[in-house]
């Protein structure tokens, strides 16, 4: 029996928004498999839950017009990975949620509480940041988009106010077309592990497949929050892929950006050389993916996914 | 408060009181004596009580039974069949000694029917990974995954 005073099961987004501004100890529950796991430690105790577990509108991934991927919140990690729209155009986030807990976890476990939690160790949390995903919050007073990279304000928060229902998680095609990456996780064991540190690069490369376009490097764990590495991502646009220094660059560059910390996980120096070796790894991978023709074009509506040139 | 939810738990419409603070895990152990389900860790890591939900394994330590409304839930107890005859993935645990002291045991098996239950063949190396939401202190996993392969294994 969780210690919990208060249980409301919402119909809506609306009717969530409604609920959590009625109740001010109330918290959200999505998937349950953070929030649960809080509650039965005595975290939270004798507060409220608004259950947002029944919206059937907040699951699934979906296309818009522009070519915008807009991911429901309530998305399993699960289903998220088995998307065909998220397997074709974004599958290293696909990737990223499949390194979450174990398979049951992942079957609940949804990509919203995954952002919305807060957590620098969230699996999702690089490859997020690297794709500018827009974070699509509805509370009181309407309607507001967030991009990730301005989501959080510090260890498990953000700037998600009380009575904030995350609706959707958007990604442009700006984001994603042209684009490959590469999710790389370091945990002691391979399964049911929190990340020591999370590290995704993503490669945009010019049409002959020589020289980097645009580069992006996002981290989980390497701060008290997710963050973009801008400096290293700006020294390596512009430069060969055949040019092995390259390498050099992005371990060496990424030290300066970055403030891991020490934990009962890791240390601070061992985080520090992880950090460098997933960033050489990870780039090495998505150039890879690149150069074997993995990059997606936009997506358009025309219900098979079919691309466009970009 | 007690809410009152509608559920099919091994194929029986079950209409049962409980309280809404009730995980599913407790609500099918103390309420409708379904043993099966064990209590494990209780935070999501040790798959001792995962039973299917509409076709999906979950850790019921984690869900809470308001969300079952109208649900379908399948623990090892509806595998019987209808003359007490066991399921071939409860044969195959027998059969490669996958079983030690059990405790792990149910949950396993409910994540093999869910697998075989898909059609898809696996190898070993995935059916590793599908099996990492379970503890084992006892077998060393050798013998489960020898199980496993031979109800939906690449080679069954």
């Amino acid at each position: 029996m969780f210690d919990i005073e208060g249980y409301y099961e919402a119909k809506s987004v609306e009717d969530a928004v409604r609920l959590l501004a009625e109740h001010e100890d109330a918290q959200i529950i999505s998937g349950g498999t953070d929030v649960l796991v809080k509650l039965r430690d005595g975290k939270d105790a004798g507060g409220s839950l608004v259950s947002i577990h029944e919206i059937r509108e907040l699951h699934g991934v979906r296309l818009q017009e522009d070519g915008t991927l807009e991911i429901g919140p309530a998305t399993c990690f699960t289903d998220l990975t088995n998307d065909p729209l998220i397997r074709r155009y974004v599958p290293y986030l696909g990737e990223a949620v499949d390194t979450v807990g174990g398979p049951q976890v992942r079957n609940q476990g949804t990509i919203g509480g995954n952002v919305c939690n807060g957590a620098t160790s969230a699996d999702s949390a690089a490859t997020l940041q690297t794709l500018n995903a827009v974070v699509v919050l509805q509370g009181t007073d309407g309607i507001r988009r967030v991009s990730v990279t301005e989501f959080y304000t510090g260890p498990g928060r953000t700037v998600r106010r009380h009575d904030e229902v995350c609706r959707a998680i958007e990604i442009r095609p700006e984001d994603y077309a042209g684009f490959t990456g590469c999710y790389m996780k370091y945990g002691k064991r391979a399964a049911m592990e929190i990340a020591t540190l999370g590290c995704c690069v993503r490669v945009k490369l010019d049409q002959e497949g020589r020289t980097i376009k645009e580069a992006r490097i996002g981290y989980g764990v390497a701060a008290p929050t997710p963050i973009r590495c801008p400096v290293t991502e700006a020294a390596l646009a512009g430069c060969s892929v055949e040019d092995d220094r390259i390498y050099e660059m992005i371990d060496s560059g990424v030290l300066g950006e970055v403030r891991p910390r020490s934990s009962w996980r890791a240390s601070k120096e061992f985080r520090m050389q992880l950090i460098s070796e997933m960033a050489r790894r990870a780039l090495k991978e998505a150039i890879r993916r690149s150069l074997n023709g993995e990059a997606p074009g936009v997506a358009a509506q025309d219900g098979k996914g079919g691309d466009q040139a970009c | 408060m007690l809410n009152i939810v509608h559920m099919w738990v091994n194929g029986n419409e079950v209409e049962l009181a409980h309280d809404p603070r009730e995980s599913l895990l407790e609500t099918l152990r103390d309420r409708l004596n379904l043993t099966s389900v064990k209590k494990g860790c209780g935070v999501g890591e040790c798959g001792a009580c995962t039973v299917l939900i509409d076709g999906v394994a979950v850790d019921t330590c984690l869900y809470l039974t308001m969300w079952a409304e109208g649900k379908h839930i399948l623990t090892t107890e509806g595998l019987k069949g209808p003359n007490g005859e066991l399921n071939p993935i409860q044969q195959a645990f027998i059969d490669e000694a996958a079983v030690q002291c059990g405790f792990c045991t149910p949950g396993l098996i409910m994540t093999a029917v869910e697998l075989a239950g898909t059609g898809k063949k696996y190898t070993r190396d995935e059916l590793r990974k599908l099996i990492a939401g379970h503890l084992c202190r006892c077998t060393g996993y050798e013998n489960i995954l020898n199980a496993m392969e031979k109800i939906c294994g690449a080679g069954s």
